[in-house]
Formats: structure tokens, C-alpha cells, sequence
């Protein structure tokens, strides 16, 4: 029996745990000081918003740990000394182990502005952010306007979160159009028109200069390169996130941006691994990018590692890319990779359908010559993850995708089917044939 | 818009007010003559009860039911102790004293509220559904654009189990309490709804037709707050109109007609064991008494519910009935969604439901079991049990208790499907078939869930759907109504309500989370 020492309590962290203890009867140890019991950190925005209690963004009640043998430590660790086998705690108290792992996540991105750290500037990440948001932004009357800045997932989520306290908002966005790195233009386009219906005051190709201090030191103003001053109570920083490892500089361990790890999510240092967002693999895999902050990789990894540490030594393989967010109102899958116009390649292609009235699009990705599926964004479409996995490994063309679309719809019973309309779009811009067919469960369930 | 609100609210609460002091005020007096002729058509025989009620009530004036109703139930039990103790068995009053009270003083209410029903019923109902629907109206615009609309569900003290909440609470409980063991302090709100009621089945309302047209309103006008709350999701809209359009035509029309038409009164989509009386010796035998729809409706009856319901949740789970045609659901859809999130998802809950709703069921089935043997042997009791209290206990605890206070009094606190979780034995049944034998289950979309327990929290039968939707598992689990609301909450697109082939139906893809092949068959080899 080995003793198993985990940094951090997040989905990477708590899925190894888990994943251990199916596996064996290693002692296992998490430590943490954000949290006494792992939460949903994607669900933090729902807390702030009313539709739950903190207490229900925890997936597991609290005898579980005990149950499993999964020993709780509240605390920060401030040193690791891999050539004794030990991490120090803020607390004082030292803990040795025979494998740790560091799974501590990221923290928002900061780039120096001037008066970043004042009070009433924060990111959205952790349960202490979410805390913070609660003190200064409690209601309108306290935070008379809040000022976003950096056009992400995090960003709109914040300004949605705001926004459901009718607090009014000001998102400032450095690319022309919002989130145009990832998003291909006309969704790019539909999430900024989607983000004015919502009353938020998006400002595009804008800038944080300056963020300026009330004789209290707290935030009560922006700058921006427009020469706008705004004035806020809040100021929210959500122009990414960089792995949260400051407290690793000393460790010898070898560290990028995040620490580096090889497939088998090994460190440079003997028995230290690490796992999601904080992990960095030395070569991307893929077109994925070497550093994931995503939900899923983590608990990949997650799983991945339990194998490893459990004797079955497994490499983490993530599969095909895919991902899913919420602008608003709007949901948002992607399977395979849909590249936006500023990173694509020049072989990708892209057919796009918007729906005339509502909020609803896809965009398709194929090879120029071959017609190869690539990937697919949806807007507002539900698809089925699971076959369009198994298209993208059986590497079917675009007009095989459309033929079959029918059988990755995923929407609820009764909802209205845009199929038809998205095929005979394709028709007439590529002057092909293509009919759809008919949902098939038999296709659907059978596993080539 | 939120000016309307307000007004709605203000217009609500007076025609609530009015509704509630009801009970307690108004006039009663006996006459002579609607006495004798009372006397004369339910056959009363005893001469105490009688010259009691000549000497204390007739002729008198009684202000408010709490003066009237103790002088017929003294009276009805002094005699009837006094039969017993003699031994007059055949001048037994076997009418209970409280209903005996609500009949009189039905005969005997007299002002305003008598010569007036129809302003009253504005008053009260006219007032309530104008005022609710300008509260619930204006959302179509205070919402903004659709979509799921929580905001603030744990902020407000009617949704988070604060003041109003308990006071929602305090009200339901006390009007259920009136219904079923003080009906007589239902007698005014019966004078409100007479017209209704005599234009439908051609007599003069009762306590429970109160509650029928009463349940049928709440219902309209909750499944109006339905629509604009779930406006972007058609599967919540079509649901809505088929409970609705159930409890209206079926629960409350229908009925009500066929005794204008002189056949017995039924609900033909009421199944067998929620509907635990249908084998009563009573009802089996005023049905056969009653011609060839009477046959129809026992035939109906056994065939709903050994062959229709099975069969149905076969092909499209449980839901058809509990949140697609059930009255009880119908209210909890539509009433009770406020309060959906109060369901405790404890894996303690699910131990006590699974213990209790089976208990109920077996109860009910040992019960029916009794009746049937009793009712064909003709003897009264079953090894040394009486058939009847064993009925009484059963229609006390589980009928009132159970199903009216606790499962709907309840919502404001423990959430809207109290009774359809922890109480249903028909729930119990249709679980069964759902669990082991159906092709509904709610599909997990391989690896997108994020665990955020939006799911979890809105389940109103505390069903950890989480629990199953992070492990890329499909949810398959016996008490799921199939209200389809973890799916219209899902920010992620993960979750779906679907009727598909059983094969691969629970453990389908439960790897399937992104991770690659190789792997996966690692982790199935375990």
C-alpha cells in the first residue's frame, strides 16, 4: 500500500481519487485549501445567480470521503521537496508521500495592468472569487456598473451572472468581433448580437489601460485605449486562465507555463505527476494545445493516471476534440475541429447555415479536395457526441455527415428539425444531391 | 410591466383574502320544512337526532359555522351513543358528524353570499385568476429572451423555503385539513361554484367539486406560468396542454357529466392502486347496479391497469401517465414546479422512498386482496382482520394523509412530487415496469457533462441525475416521471428523454467520455 498525496480537490484530483480507490486500497490524501469537499467549479456562476445553493454544485455528500477512504486536508502547500518525498504546508505540518500529484488548476490571467490587485477586481474561478463577487456586487444599488475585460467563456459567463442581478455591465473585448480566435465569423457574429440583446455594453477592439483606485483602494474606474474612462464598483478579469503552480518554483521540478508532463503525465521528478489544467504536455497532442483548462481532459486525466498509479501503466489519449459552453441563452457544442477564419488552415473549407429568425446555426468543417469531415459548431442544436466520435474515427465525408445528420440530433422530443433545411443549404452551394435520411436507432446503436 | 405585477399581486391576495374568511362567516338557519323533507330523503330514523336538532338548531340562527356545526355534531353523537347503548342498531346514523354538518348546513345558509354567488365567485375566483394571471403575464416580457429563466430561485422567500414559503404551507395544510376532516367549514366556498356545478352535473356542489374546479383553475393558470417559463422548450408546452387537457376533460368534466346522464362517476384515466377504492365493495357494486356502462367502466378499470398502463410505460416509460395524463402530476407540473428544486437528493431519501412507496403498495395490494376476498366469500373479515377499518386506515393514512396533506400541503418545503415519491403505489407499479422493463431512458451525451447539478437540483423526484450523467451513464431509474426539466436545465445539451430499443439501454455508454478506445476497454475489463 502506497500513500497516494493529491494537490488540489478539482475534477482532476477527486476523478483520480475515485478511480484509485475502485482500483486499490492505496492510502490517498487531497489536499486543498480552497474548499473543505470538491464543487463543480463550472457551477459557481449558477450559485451567484440563484438557481442553486452552493451546496449542490458538490457532486458527492460529504460521508463519502470517509467512506472511501479518501483523507481531507484543508490546507495551502507552500513547498515540495521531491528529493525527500515531502510537501510542506502553509500550516507547518509536512506530509510525506510515495507518488503526488499535482492537480491545482489555474488562476485567471493577469498582464500588469495598473491597479489589477485593488479591491473589487477579481477573476470568476474559484469559491473565494465567487465570494468576493457576492460582497461587491450584491445588488445594483452597491455595484452601480460592473466592467468586464477579456472576451472568453469565463467573460460572458460573468457578464450573464451580473446581468441576472440586473447590474449593468461593460465588456470590453479585444478582438473585433467576440471570441473570433476560436469562433468562426458568422457565429462570432450571432454571440455579439445575442450579447446586446441581453443589454450588456459590448465594446469590441477595446482595451484595459488603466484600472484607477477610490481613496479606499478600491476599484472605481477603467481606462481604456479609447481614452473611455468607465466608472464601475467591479471589475472583472477574464481574459484567461495560467496554471496555478507559483508555489512549485523552488521544487526542481521542470516547469513551462504549466508542468511539464509526458503522456504518461509524469514530471521530470521521480513519483510526481500532474494532472489537468495545470499540466502542459511537452508535445500538444493533436491540434489540442499542450496546456488543456477544460473539464473534461482533467477528469481524463484523471482516470488516466489512476491506471498508471494502480500498475497498469496507460498514456492519456484524449480522442477527438470536443467541447461545449453556454453564451447566455445560447448552447454551444463542437465536435472535431472547426478552425475560426484567423487560425484555419487553407485546406479547411467551411459551410455554414443560420437559422433566419432564431438564434441557431452550424458551421461544418471539410477538406477542400476530399470533402473529409473535419468538425462541426452548433448553436442551438443539440448533437449526439457518440456518433459524431464515431464519424470522425471512421473519417466519413461532409456529405456523408448531411445524409446521416438526422441520427446525431439530439434535442429534446418534439423540437423543430432543421436537417432538411441545412442539407438543401449544402445543395445549392455545392451542387450536390445529397437527401437525408431518416433517424435510425439501429444505426445509432450499432458499434463498427 | 412590474407595476402590473404588483397590481396583479394586490388583486390576488384580496380575492385570496375573501376565499379564506369564508369558512368562518355567514348565516345559518334550519327552516322547519328543509329539515323534515331532509329527514325524510336520506331516510334518517333516529327520533333523538331528530326532536335534538327541532329543539337546538331549527328556527334558530347560528352566525358562522362554528356556532352551527357543534349543535348537529353533538346532536348526531349523542343519539347515536345513546342507539348504541340500547342496542337500536337500525337508528344508527352511520353519516360521519362532520359531513352530516356540511349537509345541513348547506340547506341552511342564508345572505349575501347564498342570494349572490356569482359576485362572490367573482370575489373570489373572478379575483384570484385575474390577479394571478397579471402577476404571471408580464414575465413574457420581464424575462427576456427565452430560455431557462432560475434567476433568483434561492434569492426569493417563496422558492427558497422562506416566510411565504411556510405560509403557502400553513394555507395548503389547512385547506386540506378542511377538505377531508372538516368539510363542513367548506360550505361557502361550495354556494360560490353551485352555478358551475348545476349547469354540469345538475346538483348543487359539494366540498370535492370545490376541489375538482378549484384543482382545474390552479392548474390553468400555473400551466400558463408553464408556458412562458419554458417557451423555448416545445416538449414542456405539449406536456402542459396534455395534463391540463386530462385533468380538465377527464378528471373533472367527464365525470360530472356522466351523472347528469344518471351513470356513476368516473375518471377513466384514474388508475388502479392510486385510484385504491375502485375495488370497494361500494363502488363494485354501484357500478354493476348500474347497467352496461357500469360493466364497461370495471372491465375499463382492470384492463387500464393490468394492460394499458404496463404496456404504455413500456414504450414510452412511466412519463405517459405521471407527468402526461396524472392529475397528480398535472398539479405538480404546474402548481408545484416553483418548488421542484426542494426535493432532497440524499442517498438516505432514496433509501426511505424506495422502503416507503413499496410499503404503500403492498398495502394497497393487501388491501384490494381483502376486499376482493371479502367481497366474494361475503364475510367481513380476513383472517381476524376487518376488511373495513383495514379500508379506513388505508383511506385515512395513504388516501388523506399521505396523498392530499403531506403531498401536496408539503410543496413549498419538501418540493412538488412528495406524494408521487414517496407515496404512489401506482408511481411503485409503473416503477417496476419503467426500471425492468421499458425502452425509456434518459440518454447521456457521451462525455460533455460538467457536473454542474443543475440536473440534480430541479429533479423533483431527488433523482441525482449528476450522479449518473458525469459517468457518461444513462439514466434509467424506477421513479423518473420524465418531466423532461434535466434536459430543458442542461447548459450542456447532455441530456435527452428518449424511447429506444432496450438493448444497451442502461449501460450503454458509460466509457464513452472522450477518452480513447484503448482505455476504455481497460476500464469495461474491470
Amino acid at each position: 500500500m502506497q500513500h497516494i498525496v493529491i494537490i488540489g480537490n478539482g475534477i482532476s484530483g477527486v476523478t483520480l481519487a475515485r478511480h484509485i480507490r475502485k482500483l486499490s486500497d492505496h492510502k490517498i490524501t487531497i489536499i486543498s485549501g480552497e474548499t473543505d469537499y470538491f464543487f463543480s467549479r463550472t457551477a459557481l456562476m449558477y450559485v451567484y445567480m440563484g438557481h442553486m445553493k452552493f451546496e449542490h454544485t458538490q457532486p458527492y455528500e460529504n460521508w463519502f470521503w470517509k467512506k472511501n477512504r479518501i483523507d481531507l486536508v484543508k490546507d495551502f502547500v507552500t513547498t515540495v521537496a521531491p528529493t525527500d518525498n515531502e510537501v510542506h504546508l502553509a500550516s507547518g505540518t509536512k506530509i510525506s508521500y510515495d507518488k503526488l500529484v499535482i492537480a491545482t488548476g489555474s488562476k485567471p490571467n493577469k498582464f500588469g495592468w495598473p491597479g489589477q490587485d485593488l479591491e473589487g477586481v477579481q477573476g470568476l474561478y474559484s469559491k473565494q472569487d465567487l465570494d468576493n463577487l457576492e460582497k461587491f456586487a450584491p445588488d445594483r444599488e452597491t455595484c452601480k456598473r460592473a466592467v468586464i475585460v477579456g472576451g472568453g467563456l469565463i467573460g460572458i459567463e460573468m457578464a450573464e451572472m451580473l446581468r441576472s442581478r440586473k447590474i449593468p455591465v461593460t465588456f470590453l473585448v479585444r478582438e473585433k468581433s467576440f471570441w473570433n480566435g476560436v469562433l468562426p465569423a458568422g457565429e462570432s457574429a450571432l454571440i455579439n448580437e445575442h450579447i446586446l440583446e441581453h443589454h450588456i455594453d459590448l465594446r469590441l477592439e477595446t482595451n484595459l489601460v488603466e484600472i484607477i483606485a477610490d481613496e479606499n483602494g478600491r476599484a472605481k474606474a477603467v481606462i481604456t485605449d479609447k481614452g473611455d474612462t468607465i466608472e464601475c464598483n467591479v471589475v472583472g478579469l477574464t481574459a484567461g486562465v495560467t496554471p496555478n503552480i507559483d508555489f512549485l518554483k523552488s521544487s526542481g521540478i521542470e516547469l513551462g507555463r504549466g508542468v511539464k508532463v509526458n503522456r504518461l503525465l509524469e514530471t521530470s521528478a521521480k513519483n510526481v505527476y500532474a494532472i489537468g489544467d495545470c499540466a502542459e504536455q511537452h508535445e500538444a497532442i493533436g491540434n489540442r494545445r499542450p496546456i488543456e483548462a477544460v473539464w473534461y481532459t482533467g477528469r481524463m486525466m484523471g482516470e488516466a493516471l489512476a491506471q498508471t498509479l494502480c500498475g497498469k501503466s496507460t498514456e492519456y489519449k484524449p480522442g477527438h476534440w470536443f467541447n461545449s459552453a453556454k453564451f447566455l441563452d445560447v448552447e454551444y457544442q463542437t465536435y472535431g475541429w472547426v478552425f475560426s477564419e484567423r487560425n484555419k488552415k487553407d485546406h479547411e473549407q467551411h459551410f455554414h447555415w443560420r437559422h433566419d429568425t432564431e438564434k441557431i446555426c452550424i458551421t461544418i468543417a471539410y477538406d477542400k479536395e476530399s470533402k473529409l469531415f473535419l468538425g462541426i459548431n452548433t448553436f442551438g442544436i443539440r448533437m449526439r457526441h457518440e456518433i459524431f466520435d464515431r464519424w470522425l474515427t471512421e473519417k466519413r465525408t461532409t456529405d456523408y455527415v448531411l445524409e446521416y445528420l438526422k441520427d446525431a440530433n439530439f434535442d429534446p422530443e418534439f423540437y423543430k428539425q432543421y436537417e432538411d433545411q441545412i442539407v438543401s443549404k449544402y445543395n445549392l452551394e455545392s451542387g450536390s444531391t445529397i437527401s437525408t435520411r431518416k433517424k435510425s436507432w439501429k444505426r445509432i446503436f450499432s458499434k463498427t | 410591466m412590474k407595476t402590473i405585477k404588483n397590481i396583479g399581486l394586490i388583486i390576488f391576495l384580496m380575492g385570496l383574502a375573501t376565499f379564506t374568511v369564508l369558512p368562518v362567516i355567514g348565516t345559518y338557519k334550519l327552516s322547519a320544512d328543509t329539515f323534515t323533507e331532509f329527514v325524510a330523503t336520506k331516510g334518517i330514523k333516529s327520533e333523538l337526532f331528530v326532536s335534538e336538532i327541532e329543539s337546538k338548531v331549527v328556527g334558530q340562527s347560528f352566525e358562522g359555522m362554528m356556532a352551527f356545526a357543534p349543535q348537529i355534531t353533538e346532536a348526531l353523537e349523542f343519539a347515536n351513543t345513546a342507539h348504541r347503548k340500547n342496542k337500536e342498531y337500525k337508528k344508527v346514523i352511520y353519516t360521519g358528524p362532520h359531513d352530516m354538518a356540511a349537509e345541513l348546513g348547506k340547506k341552511s345558509g342564508t345572505g349575501f353570499l347564498v342570494e349572490n354567488k356569482g359576485l362572490m365567485w367573482f370575489l373570489t375566483f373572478g379575483l384570484g385568476i385575474i390577479g394571478a394571471l397579471l402577476f404571471i403575464l408580464p414575465n413574457v416580457i420581464l424575462l427576456g429572451q427565452k430560455g431557462i429563466k432560475n434567476d433568483g430561485v434561492y434569492h426569493q422567500s417563496s422558492t427558497n423555503q422562506g416566510w411565504i414559503a411556510w405560509m403557502v404551507f400553513i394555507f395548503l395544510v389547512s385547506f386540506y385539513l378542511i377538505l377531508y376532516f372538516r368539510s363542513e367549514y367548506a360550505v361557502n366556498w361550495t354556494y360560490l361554484v353551485d352555478p358551475i356545478s348545476e349547469s354540469l352535473s345538475g346538483n348543487p356542489a359539494g366540498h370535492w367539486f370545490v376541489y375538482g374546479f378549484m384543482y382545474c383553475t390552479v392548474m390553468s393558470v400555473m400551466a400558463a406560468r408553464m408556458y412562458i417559463k419554458y417557451r423555448h422548450n416545445i416538449y414542456q408546452v405539449v406536456r402542459t396542454t396534455s395534463v391540463l387537457f386530462f385533468q380538465i376533460v377527464f378528471a373533472f368534466l367527464i365525470p360530472e357529466i356522466m351523472v347528469r346522464l344518471q351513470m356513476p362517476y368516473y375518471d377513466f384515466k384514474n388508475a388502479f392502486p392510486l385510484d385504491y377504492d375502485f375495488f370497494f365493495q361500494w363502488n363494485i357494486k354501484s357500478l354493476m347496479n348500474s347497467g352496461g356502462i357500469g360493466v364497461f367502466i370495471l372491465f375499463w378499470g382492470v384492463l387500464l391497469t393490468l394492460v394499458i398502463v404496463p404496456v404504455m410505460v413500456y414504450f414510452f416509460g412511466k412519463r405517459w401517465y405521471c407527468s402526461w395524463v396524472c392529475g397528480c402530476g398535472g398539479l405538480a407540473e404546474t402548481l408545484g414546479d416553483p418548488y421542484r428544486q426542494h426535493s432532497s437528493k440524499s442517498l438516505f431519501s432514496w433509501k426511505v422512498e424506495r422502503w416507503l412507496v413499496h410499503s404503500v403498495l403492498l398495502f394497497a395490494v393487501v388491501m384490494t386482496g381483502m376486499t376482493l376476498y371479502s367481497f366474494f366469500t361475503e364475510t367481513g373479515t380476513v383472517f381476524g382482520l376487518k376488511t373495513s377499518s383495514v379500508q379506513n386506515t388505508y383511506s385515512l393514512l395513504i388516501g388523506a394523509v399521505f396523498a392530499g396533506v403531506i403531498g401536496t400541503g408539503f410543496y413549498p418545503i419538501f418540493g412538488n412530487r412528495v406524494w408521487c415519491r414517496f407515496g404512489c403505489p401506482l408511481a411503485a407499479y409503473l416503477g417496476f415496469v419503467q426500471r425492468f422493463k421499458s425502452r425509456f431512458r434518459i440518454t447521456t451525451n457521451g462525455g460533455q457533462c460538467i457536473s454542474c447539478g443543475n440536473c440534480s437540483t430541479y429533479c423533483e423526484m431527488g433523482i441525482d441525475v449528476r450522479a449518473y450523467a458525469q459517468k457518461g451513464e444513462n439514466i434509467v431509474r424506477s421513479s423518473c416521471v420524465g418531466c423532461g426539466v434535466c434536459s430543458a436545465v442542461c447548459p450542456r445539451g447532455v441530456l435527452k428523454l428518449e424511447n429506444g430499443p432496450e438493448k444497451g439501454r442502461i449501460d450503454s455508454n458509460q466509457v464513452l467520455l472522450g477518452n480513447d478506445v484503448d482505455l476504455m476497454e481497460l476500464m469495461n475489463e474491470k
